[in-house]
C-alpha cells in the first residue's frame, strides 16, 4: 500500500506514502516481535501444565499397548527438553505446518480457517452494529448533553457494560428463542441440513441473536467515548467561534464535530478487535455458533494442544492487525499527522 | 462624535452564573455587574483591564454565547433596537462578528480556505480569495490546516472572516498576547483600518499603551464592571478621573512603575459598594454604602462619587 501510494506524482502524496510505507513496516516488525514472544509464552504454558498430549492423542485413537506409547512419546520428542521442543514446533509453524488437531483430526490450519469464516460473519456484523449504534448514541448524548436523553442513554450504557456477555446471551435465549420462538436456539445452519442447501436468509436468521448479544456488549464503550469527545468538542474554542459566526447545533455537530470525533472512533473501533475476540468466545458457546470461540473452549476443554496455539497465536495476529488498522488510518486521516507538524 | 447615533448601547449589564458548591446548594457567582458601555460607528472603543475582570464574558454576552448556566440583567441596544436574544442569534456571524484571539479558534481538521468561508450557502469563496489577497495571504493559505499557519496568517484570516461576514460592530478579544511589539501593531492597524471605514470596534486588551495608541476611546475595566471610560488623549495626558485609572496609570513603565496594593475581588465576594473601595485612597463611608452611579465628567465617564 505504501509503496502504491508513493508512485503517485505529488510531492505530499509521496510522503504521504513513505511516510505509511514505513509506520507499516515498524509495525509489521512489533507484530513479529509479538507474535514470537506469545509463542514462547504459550508453549512455556503448555509444557507446564498437566496436559499430556500422548495420552489425549491414545484416548481418540484407542487400544494402545504400552510399548507403542513409548514409541509414541519417542517419535513426538516428547522427553526431549523442552528448549529443543519449542524450536522444532517454532520450525514446523516457519514451514506452515501447524499440526493436526487431536479434537477434530484435521491440520489445525484447516478448521481454524473454517471456524474463522463463521466467527468473521458474526463479529463483522457485530462491529458494524455496535460501531454505528453507538457513534450515533453518541452523538445523541453529546448533543443533549445533561438532558433526559443524555442521562437515559448514559444510564443504559453504564447497565450493558456491567452486565456480562454469557448472561445477556442466556437472557436473550430465554426471550427471543425459548419464549417467542423468533430465533433458533443455536448452530449457524438449520440442524440437519446439507451445507450446501443451506440460504443466506437462514444463515442471518442463525447469526442474528449472537451478533445482537456481542454488539450490546461492545457499543456501550464506543458510544460514551464518543460522547465524551463531542463534549469535549462542542466546549472548544473553534466551536465557540463558530456559533459567535452564527452557526447552530446542527451546522455545527455536521461541520465540527463529525470531523473531529470521527478518528478517534474509528481508532477506537479497529483497536476493539481484543474484546470484539473475547466477547465472542463467549457468545458462541452459548448460542453453540461453531466459530473460532466455542473452537477455542472446546480446545482448551479436551486439551487438544495444537489447536489451541494455533488459535492463539491466530488470534494474536487478529488483534495486532485491528490495531496496525488503527495506526494507519490515524496517520492517513489526521493532517496533523499527514502533514507533520509545523 | 456626541451627536452620532450609537451603534451598541450596554447600560447596566451583569452576568452571573449557577454554580454548584460542594453542598448541592445554587450560588449565583456574579462576574459582570452594572457595566455600561456605548460603542459608535468608527470608533475604536478599547474595554481595557486585567485578566479575570471578565472581559471576555463581555464579548460572549453581546454576541449571546454564554453558556447555558449564565444569567444575563440589564439592556443592551444595536442600532437603536433592543438586543433580544432572537436578534442576537441572526445578526452574529454577520453584522456583528468576533475576531478570535488565536489560532485555536479554528477547527483544526478543517482547511483555512473552506473554514473562513464559513457555513453560509453558496460560499463566498471569491470574495474571501480577494480578502485574502488584500491581506498578502499566499494563494496557497486557503489549501492549508490551521496547525500549518504562522501566527501573523492566522491572524489574517481570522480578521478576514469578521470583513467577508460586513460586520458593523467588531468585537477583538485579546488579540494581542504572545505577540512582538511590530506585530501587535500590525494587528491593531487592521483594526484601526476598520474603524476608519465606518465600522465600530470593540477591542478588549489588557494592553493600555497599545490600546492608547490605536483606541479612541478607552473604557478601564475593574471587577466586571466598567469604572471609567475616557478619551484615549486622556491617558497619554495622565488626566483621568477614576482612583482605579489614575493608579493604572501610574503603574505603567513610563509613569513611576508604582504598583497598588491589594488585589482585585474574586467574583463571589465583591464588596457591597464601590468594587474599588476596599483598595481606594479616597474612600470614604458613602463609597462602601451602594454602588457609585455613572456620572457624566470632562468628555468621558465616571463611577466615583469623589472624581473630579
Amino acid at each position: 500500500m505504501g509503496a502504491a501510494l508513493a508512485v503517485k506524482g505529488s510531492v505530499m502524496m509521496t510522503s504521504l506514502g513513505v511516510r505509511t510505507g514505513r509506520a507499516f513496516l515498524n509495525h509489521l516488525l512489533k507484530t513479529l516481535a509479538l507474535l514470537l514472544a506469545v509463542s514462547v509464552i504459550a508453549f512455556a504454558l503448555v509444557s507446564a501444565s498437566p496436559v499430556d498430549p500422548v495420552q489425549q492423542y491414545v484416548l481418540g485413537v484407542g487400544g494402545v499397548s504400552p510399548e507403542q506409547r513409548l514409541e509414541l512419546e519417542e517419535y513426538w520428542g516428547v522427553n526431549d527438553p523442552p528448549v529443543q521442543r519449542y524450536l522444532a514446533w517454532l520450525g514446523a509453524l516457519l514451514h506452515g505446518d501447524f499440526g493436526q488437531s487431536l479434537l477434530y483430526r484435521r491440520p489445525v490450519l484447516e478448521v481454524i480457517g473454517e471456524r474463522f469464516a463463521n466467527s468473521l460473519a458474526l463479529m463483522l456484523c457485530a462491529w458494524l452494529f455496535s460501531g454505528l449504534i453507538g457513534f450515533a448514541l453518541g452523538c445523541v448524548m453529546g448533543m443533549s448533553r445533561d438532558r433526559l436523553a443524555d442521562r437515559v442513554i448514559k444510564k443504559t450504557c453504564y447497565i450493558l457494560s456491567s452486565v456480562p456477555t454469557f448472561w445477556l446471551a442466556l437472557v436473550f435465549l430465554l426471550i427471543f428463542a425459548v419464549w417467542l420462538g423468533w430465533f433458533p436456539l443455536g448452530f449457524s445452519t438449520p440442524i440437519g441440513m446439507r451445507n450446501e442447501d443451506v440460504t443466506l436468509a437462514q444463515r442471518l436468521h442463525h447469526l442474528f441473536l449472537p451478533a445482537l448479544t456481542l454488539s450490546l456488549m461492545s457499543f456501550s464503550n464506543i458510544a460514551l467515548h464518543t460522547r465524551q469527545k463531542l463534549v469535549d468538542v462542542l466546549e472548544s474554542e473553534y466551536v465557540l467561534f463558530a456559533r459567535a459566526r452564527g452557526e447552530g447545533a446542527w451546522s455545527i455537530l455536521c461541520r465540527h464535530g463529525l470531523r473531529n470525533i470521527l478518528l478517534p472512533a474509528l481508532t477506537l473501533q479497529f483497536a476493539s478487535f481484543a474484546e470484539l475476540f473475547g466477547g465472542s468466545v463467549l457468545a458462541e458457546n452459548v448460542f453453540s455458533y461453531p466459530g473460532l470461540g466455542s473452537a477455542v473452549a472446546a480446545a482448551g476443554l479436551n486439551s487438544d494442544v495444537p489447536l489451541l496455539l494455533g488459535i492463539t497465536l491466530f488470534s494474536t495476529l487478529f488483534v495486532c492487525t485491528g490495531n496496525l488498522i488503527a495506526n494507519l488510518l490515524y496517520g492517513v486521516v489526521d493532517p496533523q499527522i499527514r502533514e507533520g507538524r509545523a | 462624535m456626541e451627536e452620532k447615533q450609537p451603534l451598541l448601547e450596554i447600560s447596566d449589564l451583569s452576568v452571573s452564573f449557577r454554580m454548584y458548591d460542594g453542598s448541592l446548594e445554587q450560588r449565583q457567582l456574579q462576574v459582570i455587574s452594572s457595566l455600561s458601555l456605548t460603542v459608535y460607528p468608527g470608533e475604536i472603543l478599547a474595554v481595557a483591564g486585567s485578566s479575570g475582570s471578565g472581559k471576555s464574558l463581555l464579548a460572549a454576552a453581546i454576541l449571546g454565547i454564554l453558556p447555558a448556566n449564565a444569567a444575563v440583567g440589564g439592556a443592551m441596544r444595536y442600532g437603536g433596537q433592543p438586543l433580544t436574544p432572537e436578534r442576537q442569534r441572526s445578526l452574529r456571524g454577520g453584522e456583528i462578528a468576533l475576531v478570535p484571539q488565536s489560532v485555536a479558534y479554528l477547527d483544526p481538521l478543517m482547511k483555512v480556505g473552506r473554514q473562513a468561508d464559513g457555513h453560509q450557502k453558496p460560499r463566498p469563496t471569491a470574495r474571501r480569495r480577494e480578502l485574502f489577497r488584500r491581506f498578502g495571504l499566499p494563494e496557497k493559505t486557503e489549501r492549508l490546516y490551521p496547525f500549518q499557519l504562522s501566527g501573523g496568517m492566522a491572524r489574517r484570516v481570522l480578521v478576514s472572516t469578521a470583513l467577508l461576514a460586513d460586520a458593523q460592530l467588531v468585537i477583538a478579544d485579546e488579540p494581542t498576547p504572545g505577540m512582538g511589539l511590530e506585530q501587535a501593531k500590525e494587528a491593531l492597524s487592521m483594526f484601526r483600518e476598520m474603524a476608519d471605514e465606518g465600522r465600530g470596534v470593540v477591542l478588549i486588551t489588557h494592553d493600555i499603551d497599545l490600546a492608547v495608541d490605536f483606541a479612541d476611546r478607552i473604557a478601564v475595566f475593574y471587577a466586571g464592571t466598567t469604572v471609567e471610560t475616557a478619551p484615549a488623549e486622556d491617558f497619554r495626558q495622565g488626566a483621568l478621573r477614576h482612583p482605579y485609572s489614575q493608579a493604572l496609570w501610574r503603574a505603567l513603565p513610563q509613569n513611576g512603575f508604582q504598583p497598588i496594593p491589594g488585589f482585585q475581588p474574586y467574583a463571589g465576594s465583591l464588596p457591597k459598594g464601590c468594587l474599588f473601595a476596599p483598595r481606594c485612597p479616597h474612600r470614604t463611608a458613602e463609597c462602601e454604602a451602594a454602588p457609585p452611579p455613572v456620572r457624566t465628567l470632562r468628555d468621558g465617564e465616571v463611577r466615583c462619587i469623589h472624581a473630579t
